[in-house]
């Protein structure tokens, strides 16, 4: 396997990591901050690939695709919150699980409904669409590059806002301790409405962002939920820098291992076998790490409690 | 999620005065197919094409019931069907697995099935059966057209690519099988895998001219757009699912060019193809998918079966379906012994016709084409 060729993998399981990271910053966030296991999460995503697409087919213009995916997700994950979410806090989590795969089948259908059965068009922007030569002579797609870009943005925008802001002390104390802030005089359901809400838009970015380069279709966050599950048990539920640290990994582990497992069993196999072989061990290869890492760390890699 | 749909109000007052000929019998149609969910519009256009061939005959009464994809569901509904709805004949199963969980319950109670679209390899040899039709295809008959056609028009070397479960790695074993080229490269990846980066690049990396691939559904939009955003120059081949009129509008531009095997294309030159592709726009407003034609052909099939025998007659409406006395939208319609179809099966280009991408054929890439397993098959 040539350098280059390693390079380019690395950058897209770069990019995939970046993806993950929207999805799991906003499931990580609402499961920390409220305790909530939200199955629904997947269904935002779609949200916002599917607000992104039909405006895109309206106007032509991706910008506001994105400016309406991700109005679309927040206000779809505040009405969540508001008529369902918020009679779930005070139940435990089978009761939450329920409710919210209702809410997938919801989403799913009603989608179905709005926008048919069959998959819609959504197309990177001509601006970014094709490959740039970066240096080294690595022939690139420009939008997964912008993509990683957009996603370390992100990161670091949630970071700030975490860190550094009123919201985010607010937030990390309704983590620590809800009914101490609550006593503090902090209006502690418009808060959740709000995490709820910043969490759905990150993960509609995430749905118009990828939905460019994948297909725009009904079901499509369910398998991303899973990975953004995994993510957030790696690095530590509740963490966003175990969610982005989780998330780089999982990017890195399921490209790479795609790549290098089938080549690495045909060292000691017959060609034929060792493809199915190496392609199924490679399917697994985040879960693997998922166990390495719980082994060690049984509450993840940046798990406090 | 019951959908049901009586096409024909029973003509009650026909059969009150005795008026009942042999080539009036009523037959009851159970169609079990795959509406909601993932995949549902395939279920959808065979529904929507039997609906539109079916129409007007008072004689067939049709009740459609929704899979969801599942097979314990399928089972369900069949064993429904044949109980209390006292169905005469079964169709409209789109995936393999589900046909192969509810094809062999049905013709072991009696019931004749006519298959729209799946066609798993079992049912083809060993597990065939004389109430058992199939009217779309055997699963590897688009694959080994494709491996012809590669074989005479001078692709030398081909990178495989395929999901990692039964479809996958037997579509790809039947390109191999009339493929005379050399296999430069072959990936098997996740079902459901919707990021093809990494893949790729390794076509990228390696010498093949030509991309061979089967990804149904969402995972060949996901694959044609990334792949023509990569800027790799290569020819790129498949089997006509992943080029298929639902999926064209998703993929959009980036399809152009590719080549395809099917069995049927809208551009096919005879009259009753003519009829059903504006018949059907004109009925349901878009284009028709093969999904829809297959459909469409089944009910051609079922009611020229029904001029000629009574479905309570077995024997004699099995030697009905088996005459195959239709005009078949894609032209020559054949059943083999083991009640699988003898068809062309045609190469096609994705082409822009105006603003809408769509197919067109470019030549015949196997004539007369019948599957391997019918030697297996003892009726």
């Amino acid at each position: 396997m040539s350098t280059i060729l390693l390079i380019e993998q690395v950058l897209n399981g770069l990019q995939f990591g970046v993806m993950l990271f929207l999805m799991a910053a906003g499931l990580t966030l609402i499961f920390g901050v409220m305790g909530l296991i939200n199955l629904a999460h997947g269904s935002l995503y779609m949200v916002g690939a599917f607000a992104a697409a039909a405006v895109a087919g309206w106007t032509g213009s991706f910008a506001l695709a994105l400016v309406a995916a991700l109005a679309a997700s927040a206000t779809a994950g505040a009405l969540v919150e508001l008529l369902v979410i918020r009679r779930l806090y005070d139940r435990d989590h089978l009761d939450q699980v329920l409710a919210t795969f209702a809410l997938i089948l919801i989403f799913s259908e009603g989608t179905r409904w709005l926008f048919g059965s069959f998959p819609l068009f959504l197309d990177v922007p001509a601006a970014l669409a094709g490959p740039i030569m970066l240096p080294g002579g690595i022939l690139y797609p420009l939008y997964r590059l912008v993509i990683i870009g957009v996603g370390l943005l992100v990161a670091a925008g949630v970071f700030w806002l975490i860190a550094k802001t009123r919201i985010g002390i607010q937030i990390r104390a309704g983590e620590a301790d809800r009914e101490m802030i609550a006593a503090l005089g902090i209006d502690i359901s418009k808060l959740y409405t709000m995490v709820f809400a910043l969490g759905a838009a990150l993960a509609g970015l995430a749905g118009a962002l990828v939905g460019a380069i994948q297909s725009v279709q009904v079901g499509m966050g369910e398998p991303v939920l899973i990975l953004a599950f995994v993510v957030i048990v790696i690095g530590g539920i509740g963490s966003i820098k175990g969610a982005l640290v989780g998330s780089i990994l999982v990017g890195l582990t399921d490209t790479l291992g795609g790549v290098l497992l089938p080549p690495l069993f045909a060292t000691f196999m017959p060609a034929s076998s060792a493809t199915s072989v190496g392609s199924a061990v490679a399917s697994m290869a985040i879960y693997i790490l998922m166990v390495g890492v719980l082994l060690f760390k049984p509450s993840g890699l940046f798990g406090g409690k | 999620m019951k959908l049901r749909t009586l096409i024909a109000a029973a003509s009650i007052a026909a059969l009150g005065a005795g008026m009942a000929y042999a080539d009036g019998s009523k037959v009851k149609v159970g169609m079990i197919t795959t509406l909601s969910g993932g995949g549902a519009g395939l279920g959808i256009d065979v529904r929507d094409g039997f609906v539109l061939a079916a129409k007007g005959n008072d004689n067939l009464e049709l009740v459609i019931e929704d899979d969801q994809r599942k097979p314990d569901i399928a089972v369900q509904l069949t064993d429904k069907l044949i109980q209390s709805e006292k169905v005469d004949v079964l169709t409209g199963i789109i995936w393999s697995n589900l046909a192969m969980a509810v094809v062999p319950a049905a013709t072991a109670q009696g019931k004749f099935y006519l298959s729209p679209n799946a066609g798993p390899s079992a049912l083809a040899g060993k597990g065939c059966s004389p109430l058992y039709f199939n009217v779309a295809w055997q699963n590897d008959a688009f694959y080994e057209a494709g491996g012809m056609w590669a074989s005479d028009n001078g692709i030398e070397k081909v990178f495989l690519m395929a999901p990692n479960y039964p479809a996958g790695t037997d579509g790809m074993n039947g390109f191999k099988r009339t493929f005379k080229g050399e296999v430069v490269g072959e990936v098997y990846t996740k079902l459901g895998q919707t990021d093809y980066a990494a893949e790729i690049a390794q076509i990228r990396a390696s010498d093949a001219d030509t991309v061979y691939f089967f990804l149904p559904g969402g995972m060949g939009i996901s694959f044609m757009k990334q792949f023509a955003g990569s800027g790799v120059e290569k020819n790129v081949m498949g089997p006509a699912f992943s080029f298929d009129q639902g999926i064209l509008g998703a993929i959009g531009d980036a399809a152009l060019g590719v080549k395809n095997t099917s069995h049927w294309s809208k551009d096919i030159d005879n009259a009753a193809n003519k009829k059903f592709v504006a018949d059907f726009q004109a009925e349901y407003g878009r284009l028709p998918s093969l999904y829809a034609a297959q459909g469409y052909d089944t009910a051609l099939l079922l009611q020229s079966a029904m001029g000629k025998a009574d479905v309570k007659d077995a024997a004699a409406f099995q030697a009905a379906l088996e005459e195959a006395d239709f005009a078949s939208v894609r032209g020559d319609f054949a059943f083999a012994p083991n009640h699988h179809p003898i068809q062309d099966i045609y190469m096609r280009e994705v082409i822009k016709e105006g603003d809408v991408v769509t197919n067109k054929i470019i030549g015949v890439a196997s004539s007369d084409h019948q599957d391997v397993y019918g030697a297996d098959c003892k009726m």
